[in-house]
């Protein structure tokens, strides 16, 4: 059984050690936003946020997550409707089949988080997400413009 | 979940809108929707009370946009409101119930646009026809003097006024016409406009459910493992140990070659495979490896005769004669697909009846597979439709349904959700076909080419799959984008002796469609070898295409657009090396200027400037996002993307081995869209048969070495 704090709910859930973070949230969790894609951490369709910094849920045990940790997954990022990220995903309609996605959103949303306004270069070397549609550059001009649009309100 | 629903339950509705509709006139002007079923104008449209209109998808939305683009072209002539315009997938099995009104389902070839297009603005135009008749007859004045826009419809004369949804029913009940004049593309108002998708919100916040998202009551989990060798067969596996791990009901045995492990958890499922310790029996493909293949293939290249393409003159005389000979072989390696959804499905037999939830790329031809495989007759087995997390041609074979439904078949009543691990995914793809190819030209004392052979040899898809579907033993689809004359894809060069043939060897590795399939190769042969014949004559690469175009207006406008958006006649900045290419195929004309530059080893892709027409753009911008992202999926292959054959096996498993493009390498990538409106062409697949011979032409500018064997980190130049 483990305890997980997830998108600010407890949840006991029963797992056997060495279950990945990501099959616990995607199976027990019923939290299917959080992708499969290849189970090795690389390609990031699984990233979640564990106290604020973006993880690969498909590498991490959940026995090494302690119940006062907190997880964010995109069902969770935008808590009173869209996180800036997903706004500026909406208005450049970024995705395309929209798997990565979810992914994407949660390593950028880490990314701002972090760095408010990260440009380019930090874009491209922190976004290490696969995308087999072809959106990276919708996703660069996406983060841009959500930190643009934060500058713009502070 | 989830009985099956009656077997025709939008003819149903038809049925019953038609015979009640006298019941059904509570519509008056102005007094409000009383009606509250939905009413099917035609197969293709169905319209709510609320005015929410709904299109009928028998296309899969697997990224490529086509679910937006053509419910604009719906949206353009029905003259709805565009904000109340949702789609939902037909069922395949509906569509057989329904004499297969709705055609074809096959998702591939960059055909939904353009295959649908006109049933679809038909459909639109005549259902607001017949709604503006509905609305007509009830008021008892002419239709002509009804206006409509937007879903309103409006006699102006008598200010009565009403909506799509309170006169759909009566609608429903109206003759067809029986001839619809369509609109001019130039002015459209919905169509040909760059709209926002209509499936990005639920993509942005986890909501969007794919396939392998499926959950239903009692589901059980599987994970299976197929013999990794070609052709080889299960021998033996331990299936108690595998019993005895947590969670784990079941251990089946799912064909000759192919285990599954069923558990409460996709985790506990996959996990146990591991305890089986399966034996395989490799069969005959054992010692099977790539310089087999390559030496098979390279038989191909100097065989005495081909299935010949396209011909004129007489190439072989010209160069068996002499003169300046120049001659080059190349190569292009197996690919995987590797979209980010694994192949997946979930299946549910019970008596009498098979369902599936699959990510299929066709979903007619899937529902056979259903059929087929669980034995139950095909009207009482149904494909649930769902978008795809990527296609890319994979997901056109139906291989994981047929396997889903063996194992459901052995649990019935209980729904198996059935997902393959990255390393199953990629280990048992239909890859992009090998194939290599011998270049031969002579050129003239002017540099002119006066004779090409163009030798292709290698594997048919078509030959490895459906060898009953050749012609005269040959692969006339090897010729994609190298034909004279059909509309497979036509060569955009006069040349006064040409012979372009193919030799056909299917190694037993499986190819399948794959992204842009043969126009890849072919273009990547051919607009790299006429970039060779260019410099041996010194000339511009640019100029010397030009002179022999002379006869194919639309290739040049292309490349001449992709040339002056990159000012190809302006020296390019100090460092900066550029390439170009062009191309005709799934109906479109397509040209790309790429700029790279040099660091050491390191090759820099720093810009793309890709120009299509299209003919019609449902969408300019998802035509742009087309190009962008095949672009970058036909760059992860040039420059990374090479499945290895040993002992009969495919080497890569996952990402860390079959690397693809990142962030971090893309280009710069522009899209001028062309809109010659005199045909239709498909937008998802023909950039990629450009991108590569360019950025390999501009590789040779940069470093004045030939990039002839794919993927380009074979060459010691590494991508930055």
């Amino acid at each position: 059984m483990a305890s997980l704090n997830i998108n600010g709910e407890i949840r006991d859930l029963d797992a056997e050690p060495g279950t990945p973070l990501l099959w616990v949230l995607r199976e027990q969790a019923g939290l299917t936003g959080t992708k499969y894609g290849c189970g090795i951490a690389q390609c990031g369709a699984c990233t979640v946020h564990v106290d604020g910094v973006a993880v690969r849920s498909c590498s991490i045990p959940v026995e090494a997550i302690a119940p006062d940790q907190r997880i964010v997954t995109i069902e969770g990022l935008g808590k009173d409707g869209l996180h800036p990220v997903q706004q500026a995903w909406l208005e450049l309609d970024v995705p395309q089949c929209g798997y990565c996605q979810s992914g994407m959103i949660m390593a950028a949303a880490a990314l701002l988080a972090e760095h408010p306004d990260p440009g380019p270069d930090l874009i491209a070397g922190e976004i290490t997400n696969i995308c087999r549609c072809g959106t990276y550059s919708r996703v660069a001009a996406a983060i841009a413009q959500a930190a643009a649009t934060r500058a713009g309100k502070s | 979940m989830t009985a099956i629903m009656p077997v025709s339950r939008r003819f149903f509705l038809k049925s019953s809108a038609t015979a009640l509709g006298a019941l059904v006139l509570g519509f008056a002007p102005d007094s409000g929707a009383q009606e509250t079923r939905p009413s099917e104008i035609n197969h293709w449209i169905v319209i709510h009370p609320d005015d929410t209109v709904v299109l009928r998808l028998t296309r899969s939305e697997m990224g490529q946009g086509s679910q937006t683009g053509l419910a604009q072209l719906l949206a353009e002539e029905l003259e709805c409101d565009w904000q109340r315009v949702r789609t939902e997938y037909v069922s395949p099995r509906e569509n057989l119930a329904r004499g297969e009104v709705w055609g074809d389902f096959q998702t591939g070839g960059s055909g939904s646009i353009r295959e649908l297009q006109e049933p679809l603005r038909h459909a639109g135009a005549a259902a607001r026809i017949m709604l503006i008749a509905a609305a007509a007859k009830h008021w008892g004045v002419p239709p002509e003097e009804c206006r409509v826009s937007a879903g309103l419809i409006r006699h102006p004369k008598s200010k009565r006024r009403a909506t799509y949804g309170e006169v759909a029913a009566l609608a429903a009940a109206i003759e067809p016409p029986p001839v619809v004049p369509l609109k001019n593309p130039e002015n459209w108002h919905i169509a040909g406009q760059p709209l926002r998708r209509l499936d990005t919100p639920d993509k942005l916040t986890g909501k969007q459910v794919y396939a392998i998202d499926v959950a239903l009551p009692g589901m059980l989990n599987a994970a299976v493992r197929a013999c990794p060798i070609a052709g080889g067969t299960l021998r033996r596996f331990d299936a108690d140990a595998a019993l005895a791990l947590p969670g784990v009901r079941h251990v089946l045995k799912v064909d000759d070659a192919t285990v599954a492990v069923v558990a409460d958890r996709w985790w506990q499922a996959n996990s146990a495979l591991d305890a089986l310790a399966i034996e395989w029996n490799p069969g005959p493909n054992e010692k099977l490896a790539d310089a087999d293949i390559a030496g098979r293939l390279m038989e191909g290249l100097v065989a005495a005769n081909g299935f010949a393409g396209a011909q004129a003159g007489d190439a072989r005389a010209v160069i068996g004669a002499g003169g300046r000979m120049i001659s080059a072989d190349y190569s292009y390696p197996y690919q995987a697909h590797a979209a980010m959804e694994p192949i997946n499905a979930t299946a549910l037999y019970t008596e009498g009846r098979c369902e599936i939830w699959a990510p299929t790329q066709h979903a007619g031809a899937c529902l056979e597979t259903v059929a087929e495989a669980s034995g139950v007759p095909i009207e009482n087995c149904e494909v649930h439709r769902l978008h795809l997390g990527g296609g890319f041609g994979r997901r056109l074979y139906h291989d994981y349904a047929r396997m889903a439904v063996l194992i459901a078949r052995q649990v019935p009543g209980t729904p198996i959700k059935m997902i393959w691990s990255r390393e199953e995914d990629m280990t048992h793809d239909y890859y992009h076909p090998v194939t290599r190819c011998r270049m031969t030209g002579v050129l003239d004392a002017g540099g002119s080419i006066t004779g090409l052979h163009m030798r292709i040899s290698g594997q048919s898809i078509r030959g490895s799959l459906r060898p009953e579907s050749l012609e005269g033993g040959g692969d006339v689809r090897a010729f994609h984008g190298l034909n004279q004359t059909d509309g497979n894809g036509i060569l955009g060069y006069d040349i006064e002796n040409l012979l372009i043939d193919h030799v056909m060897y299917n190694p037993p590795i499986r190819p399948g469609s794959w992204r842009g399939v043969n126009l890849n190769h072919n273009l990547f042969y051919l607009e790299s070898f006429i970039d060779e014949l260019a410099h041996a004559a010194g000339r511009d690469p640019l100029d010397y295409r030009r002179a022999l175009m002379g006869k194919h207006p639309k290739h040049l406008a292309v490349l001449n657009a992709a040339a002056e958006r990159a000012r190809w006649h302006e020296r390019p900045p100090e460092g900066v090396f550029r390439g170009l290419a062009v191309a005709n195929g799934y109906g479109s004309y397509v040209a790309a200027v790429a700029g790279v530059s040099l660091n050491g080893d390191f090759i820099r892709i720093d810009r793309l400037v890709v120009a299509t027409d299209v003919g019609n753009a449902a969408n300019p911008e998802l035509i742009a996002r087309q190009a962008e992202g095949a672009c970058i999926f036909g760059l992860s292959a040039a420059l990374y993307g090479e499945c290895t054959v040993e002992g009969g096996a495919i080497q890569q498993t996952n990402f860390d081995t079959y690397r693809v493009l990142r962030l971090a390498e893309t280009p710069k990538i522009e899209t001028v869209v062309l809109q010659s409106r005199d045909f239709w062409g498909g937008g998802g697949e023909p950039p990629i048969a450009v991108a590569t011979p360019a950025v390999m032409n501009a590789v040779f500018a940069a470093t004045g070495k030939r990039i002839r064997h794919l993927p380009l980190v074979k060459s010691g130049l590494l991508p930055a």
